[in-house]
């Protein structure tokens, strides 16, 4: 019986792995091949089913007609993620260890409120605050700029690592904090000391989602830049016109892809250590 | 010394009310009590942990009451073996050294030291998570005892051990703690054995309030009041209800008169407390049986008589079958009287 369910757990796993990476090789084929290959029916491996052509990626380091160099948008999204992420991760944390750890109250205010008022920021549509952001940039200064998105998008990531650090700060003990108090530490020492150091899951799935939400953005992308500033997402509808290059396509979503992808292998190792073991019994 | 005056802190579930208490160094006081009496609440108030709302605490006379946690010289162990998990043992026992500036090596040179006394000399590289429970609390009594705090304070600290490691622990407390002798150390158990053999001066805790101190030895034997008796009783004393007119002890049908070693108050109602070891096999009485159950070498019955429950005690595993009558005597000199208000008012002859 065990051994019939280790088989279907297999299956199970080979054929969902399939469903997962398939899309990838798929690209991967499509951005070696080129028009003809593209348009004489499904084929799958270079130099057997069709002449390969590197036509696909060249053209994405190319201006002009024949193609969009994205090395500026790269740069551009890269920037205003990681700059925004980390903003996000460094204040959400302290807001979450605070609203954790100490008791808020203005009126009938209390922590709970204050953390769904966070989270709620997430629950109404993006379009309702295009607007707002549209003007409040525009009255900054900060639209078509890569400041203007990082104050955006930190509006945006930081309600995910507030909810993220929150729930994962009330996963730690307080003792934990109370016995580095004992042992000589300041409230704030015992954060940076004790507190920090235990909390690398937490922060690598908050940062992960920071990382992932504010790379894929398009919506606000979209609407707060124009020519000076150009995010990933948004130059890769730029590469449409009357023929759509399928093979570009191909090679910029996995170029897209490519950056998360290999954070997530990264940090994958930290995300799953429990490092609360051995804290309290 | 710690001294301790008045101390309260807000209602709560468990909370102090005006406790005092006179601590010298040199000793161990343990704070005996139920679950729920205040023990943890005032250890923790001591530690600044939870606020007062009245009261002062006075370290040598310096009054200590608003200092920050890091600043009263305190250390604590708590019920649950606390410890750092990203650190190594030798790091964990180190790391109230570094805070009190020492350098890297210097303090893990004493911590080495101080692991190697707790018996953790060849784990000093490895994280807590991999050591077992009694190992886990090795390592937070070391680096509670490696401060050299004026007040070691130990909240249950083997409440969570199997019955062996606390066996085992309990026996090695007296040496693990032979260095802190300039220290104030205060431990807080449940169990009346416990805190009877570990402390020289035992203090019970009840409903937020210290209700008794002394030698575990005199408390045991004349407990100021009822609660004192429930508290620091194992296996539980039996309280019955009962009264004493022309100097004749009546509960239910049964009757004892002045002759037999106590010493009967004047007439009025009174609280009878009955020891395991008050009651024998064999006698006048006629009590049934409730339940009986083996504790190691002993067998402990439950008796229902007409005027009550309590408990009896015979040596070696005896069967009882459950609903059958037993004849039993009562010890006189072993019994203890209560006044309604709670107070002893037991008279031996001698």
């Amino acid at each position: 019986m065990n051994k019939f369910y280790h088989t279907l757990k297999t299956l199970f796993l080979l054929g969902w792995s399939i469903f997962v990476v398939f899309p990838f090789l798929w690209a991967l084929s499509t951005s070696f091949k080129d028009a003809n290959a593209i348009t004489s029916g499904a084929t799958y491996i270079p130099w057997v089913d069709f002449e390969p052509s590197t036509q696909g990626w060249t053209s994405l380091f190319t201006n002009g007609s024949q193609g969009i160099n994205i090395v500026g948008p790269f740069i551009d999204s890269a920037a205003v993620t990681l700059i925004a992420s980390l903003v996000s991760l460094i204040l959400g944390t302290l807001a979450a260890y605070g609203l954790s750890r100490f008791e808020y109250r203005l009126g009938f205010v209390k922590n709970a409120d204050i953390t769904f008022f966070f989270i709620s920021q997430r629950i109404m549509p993006p379009i309702v605050l295009a607007i707002p952001f549209f003007l409040m940039l525009k009255e900054l200064g900060a639209l078509d700029t890569i400041f203007g998105l990082v104050l955006v998008y930190v509006a945006l990531l930081l309600p995910i690592a507030v909810w993220v650090m929150t729930d994962f700060f009330a996963g730690i003990p307080k003792e934990l904090d109370e016995m580095a108090m004992t042992d000589g530490c300041s409230p704030i020492g015992a954060f940076f000391r004790v507190i920090l150091p235990n909390s690398v899951p937490g922060l690598v799935v908050a940062g992960m989602f920071c990382l992932i939400f504010g790379w894929n953005d398009f919506f606000f992308a979209f609407t707060l830049t124009f020519t000076e500033t150009q995010l990933l997402p948004v130059s890769i509808v730029s590469l449409n016109s009357s023929v759509t290059p399928w093979w570009s396509l191909s090679a910029f979503a996995l170029i897209s892809v490519a950056p998360l992808a290999l954070v997530a292998i990264v940090v994958e190792r930290y995300m799953s250590r429990g490092t609360m073991s051995g804290a309290i019994r | 010394m710690l001294q301790i005056d008045h101390l309260t802190t807000a209602k709560a579930k468990v909370s102090l009310d005006n406790v005092s208490f006179l601590f010298e160094a040199g000793n161990i006081y343990t704070i005996l009590g139920r679950t729920g009496a205040g023990k943890t609440e005032l250890l923790r108030a001591l530690m600044g942990l939870n606020p007062l709302i009245n009261g002062d605490i006075k370290l040598d006379k310096e009054n200590i009451t608003k200092r920050p946690i890091r600043d009263r010289n305190m250390s604590l162990v708590y019920q649950q073996f606390i410890n750092y998990p990203h650190l190594s043992v030798l790091d964990n026992v180190a790391f109230p050294l570094r805070r009190q500036g020492k350098k890297k090596a210097q303090a893990q040179a004493l911590a080495s030291t101080m692991l190697t006394t707790v018996g953790l000399g060849d784990f000093l590289h490895r994280r807590p998570s991999q050591l077992s429970g009694g190992q886990q609390q090795r390592v937070a009594l070391a680096r509670a005892m490696v401060k050299q705090s004026r007040i070691l304070m130990l909240d249950e600290p083997l409440a969570n051990l199997d019955y062996k490691l606390r066996e085992q622990l309990r026996e090695e407390f007296p040496r693990l703690v032979a260095d802190n002798q300039e220290s104030v150390i205060l431990y807080t158990t449940t169990e009346p054995r416990e805190a009877m053999e570990l402390g020289n001066t035992m203090i019970v805790m009840h409903d937020g309030e210290i209700i008794a101190s002394g030698p575990p030895a005199d408390l045991f034997a004349h407990p100021p009041t009822k609660d004192t008796a429930s508290v620091i009783s194992d296996p539980p004393i039996s309280f019955i209800s009962g009264f004493v007119r022309d100097q004749v002890l009546y509960f239910g049908e049964g009757q004892l008169a002045p002759s037999e070693g106590l010493q009967l108050p004047p007439d009025g109602p009174v609280t009878i407390a009955l020891r395991p070891d008050a009651i024998e096999p064999g006698g006048a009485f006629t009590a049934k049986i409730g339940l009986s159950e083996f504790s190691g070498s002993q067998t402990i019955i439950h008796l229902d008589f007409d005027f009550g429950r309590a408990i009896m005690m015979v040596e070696g595993i005896e069967t009882f079958k459950s609903g059958d009558n037993l004849s039993i005597s009562i010890q006189a000199e072993q019994m203890m009287l209560f006044a309604p208000d709670g107070r002893n008012i037991t008279l031996r002859d001698n």
